[in-house]
């Protein structure tokens, strides 16, 4: 079932035009990997699907044009992780995590509707994130933190989450602890976007792999197809060792070609 | 953890914060009294009380509601107006250094308004003075956000902030340089020192509405401000229109200064100072600390008016004099304490 779709979608920053005729079509339940070079267009792509950005073109989300949304009502569609987790005050883990709420009309953490602690409490069980909710988060390690920004995303309890690079700057157990997360999140009918360089965890975790080349979708389709030899040479142009391990599919970017 | 373990550490941490708030309130009302009661004929605090609800001797009543009250009404309002905007400012750009006074905005205004005094346009009672220097912060603030652009680093601020106030120094200077009458050119350096001293209602009545009106429109964007924790996509993912927020700042900011430097004058680092002394008491929470910064900025400006007239002095002391002398180092303090965010570029 088709959940968030793109027709024709050009984008441009400043006079730079980053995206040119970018159209997919996405289902609910999928985790959807976003990957291609620097400077690609992955994040403005990201962007423009949750209207953070004016971009041309045709955006449905679940029927309705995301252009004749309201803010309010976007951002109950859409859960948005920006790159980094950046947080800028020392506040509390929880109140990070009620932020999620505040489409719904939460706007004060301490003063949310039994729904709204219980999404907010779902949320953080889901990530593991409970036993430190009354710290800072500046106070928490680099992997905590992720965890935190994540439990904040789900706790939009939206039905499109969005995540910019949530695997960059973590140590390996850490990424590969949040990408389970969020094929598990997938897995309960949410169509979840991970923008990621790491093509393993990309080949490993997802159902759809998006290839974005110069703005352009250089390659769409179920792993094995999308990362196939041709694109990665053409696309990133670098060759990969190929595997199974575990009944689930590896690959190790090895050289340039 | 439950719903009720939860909801039950919200509701702790909230009677702490009212806590707070209440007693820095009761802070705020003990200072309006003493600011009531002291001047060249010093009255009790009960005299005061009594003198406020129409009793006690008739020269008291003179003193303490036609003599004082507009002081100590001016000060409350003017400290707490600069307090808010200190903590809406830092609150939208998410930067502990942002204040009215280090973006120029109060400079801005000043310039208004003695562009309006010397041209003789307007005497110094009628609201063009307010709307002038309304418009004039307005200009400087939105140009300054401007300049830095989205995401700006703390270093940027500053130094769009250093060359905003300086310009508006600059083009203060020169119209009191060009200005023919040797009065008017006095009357504009001592107004510029910033004091309340000998201000009456028309006073009051010439800034208060134009200060409510700005308080009312930083405190409605309050929960917005903690979204912008995460950044500004962040809160934009979050359903808050960042442009509309950040220009309803630079309006509410422009009225609640321009509408006090009118009247007073430049009264500068009390929007720095106040939200800082919260921090420590109420947390980081930029939508919890406005009110608060508020009600401390209210008790800075009113112990600093305090303080001027008690301390011994052959010519008055001017509190924005005061607050600055007292604002600057506090500002090289967070400049040591923020050095690594200000050397190493983007915070």
């Amino acid at each position: 079932m088709t959940l968030l779709s793109a027709t024709a979608l050009n984008a441009s920053l400043g006079s730079r035009k980053v995206l040119h005729d970018v159209s997919l079509s996405l289902e609910a339940g999928h985790l959807v990997a976003l990957v291609g070079p620097n400077g690609a267009g992955k994040t403005t792509l990201l962007r423009a699907l949750a209207g953070l950005i004016p971009s041309d073109g045709d955006i449905k989300i679940d029927g309705d044009t995301l252009a004749s949304l309201p803010l309010r009502e976007r951002a109950k569609r859409f859960a948005y992780l920006p790159q980094g987790h950046m947080v800028h005050w020392p506040l509390p883990a929880r109140d990070i995590v009620a932020l999620g709420r505040y489409p719904h009309g939460a706007t004060d953490p301490a003063r949310l509707s039994p729904k709204d602690i219980e999404a907010v409490l779902r949320a953080m069980q889901a990530v593991d994130v409970t036993a430190f909710s009354d710290r800072r988060v500046t106070e928490l390690s680099g992997g905590e933190r992720s965890r935190v920004a994540l439990a904040r995303v789900l706790a939009v309890e939206a039905p499109v989450i969005l995540a910019d690079e949530p695997t960059a700057s973590l140590d390996p157990r850490h990424q590969i602890d949040v990408m389970q997360k969020l094929r598990n999140v997938a897995d309960t009918g949410v169509l979840v976007i991970v923008v990621t360089h790491d093509l393993g965890l990309a080949a490993r975790f997802a159902d759809h792999v998006l290839v974005l080349a110069e703005g352009r979708l250089a390659a769409q389709g179920a792993p094995a197809e999308a990362l196939s030899e041709s694109v990665l040479a053409s696309v990133f142009r670098i060759s990969a060792y190929r595997a199974e391990f575990q009944r689930e599919a590896v690959i190790v970017p090895w050289a340039d070609v | 953890m439950s719903v009720q373990d939860f909801a039950l550490a919200a509701e702790v941490a909230a009677r702490r914060r009212w806590g707070a708030t209440a007693a820095l309130f009761a802070l705020v009302v003990l200072l309006c009294v003493l600011s009531l009661g002291i001047g060249p004929v010093r009255v009790s605090p009960l005299a005061v009380i009594e003198a406020l609800f129409g009793g006690g001797s008739d020269v008291a009543q003179v003193i303490v509601r036609e003599i004082r009250l507009p002081r100590t009404i001016l000060a409350f309002a003017i400290g707490g107006i600069l307090g808010l905007s200190g903590a809406a400012l830092q609150g939208l750009l998410r930067n502990p250094l942002a204040s009215p006074s280090l973006f120029g905005a109060p400079q801005s205004a000043a310039f208004g308004a003695v562009l309006v005094i010397a041209l003789g346009l307007a005497d110094v009672r009628s609201y063009a003075l307010p709307v002038v220097a309304i418009i004039a912060a307005f200009g400087s603030v939105f140009a300054l956000l401007a300049i830095a652009g989205r995401n700006a680093g703390l270093l940027i601020l500053i130094l769009a902030g250093l060359a905003i106030s300086s310009f508006a120094g600059a083009a203060t200077a020169l119209v009191m340089n060009l200005s023919g009458n040797p009065f008017v050119v006095l009357e504009i350096a001592f107004w510029l020192l910033g004091s309340l001293e000998d201000r009456s209602f028309q006073h009051v009545a010439l800034a208060l509405p134009f200060i409510i009106a700005g308080a009312a429109v930083l405190l409605s964007q309050a929960s917005a401000f903690r979204t912008l924790t995460l950044g500004e996509e962040a809160a934009q993912s979050l359903g808050v229109d960042v442009a509309r927020l950040r220009l309803l700042v630079i309006t509410g900011v422009a009225l609640g200064v321009g509408g006090a430097v009118a009247v007073t004058g430049t009264i500068g680092f009390i929007g720095l100072v106040a939200p800082h002394l919260m921090r420590p008491v109420i947390g980081h929470d930029p939508a919890r600390l406005l009110v608060p910064s508020a009600l401390s900025g209210s008790a800075l400006l009113l112990a600093a008016d305090i303080a001027v007239r008690i301390i011994p002095s052959t010519s008055d002391i001017k509190v924005g004099v005061l607050t600055s002398i007292i604002g600057v180092p506090f500002f090289l303090y967070l400049i040591m304490r923020e050095r690594r965010a200000l050397g190493g570029g983007v915070a």
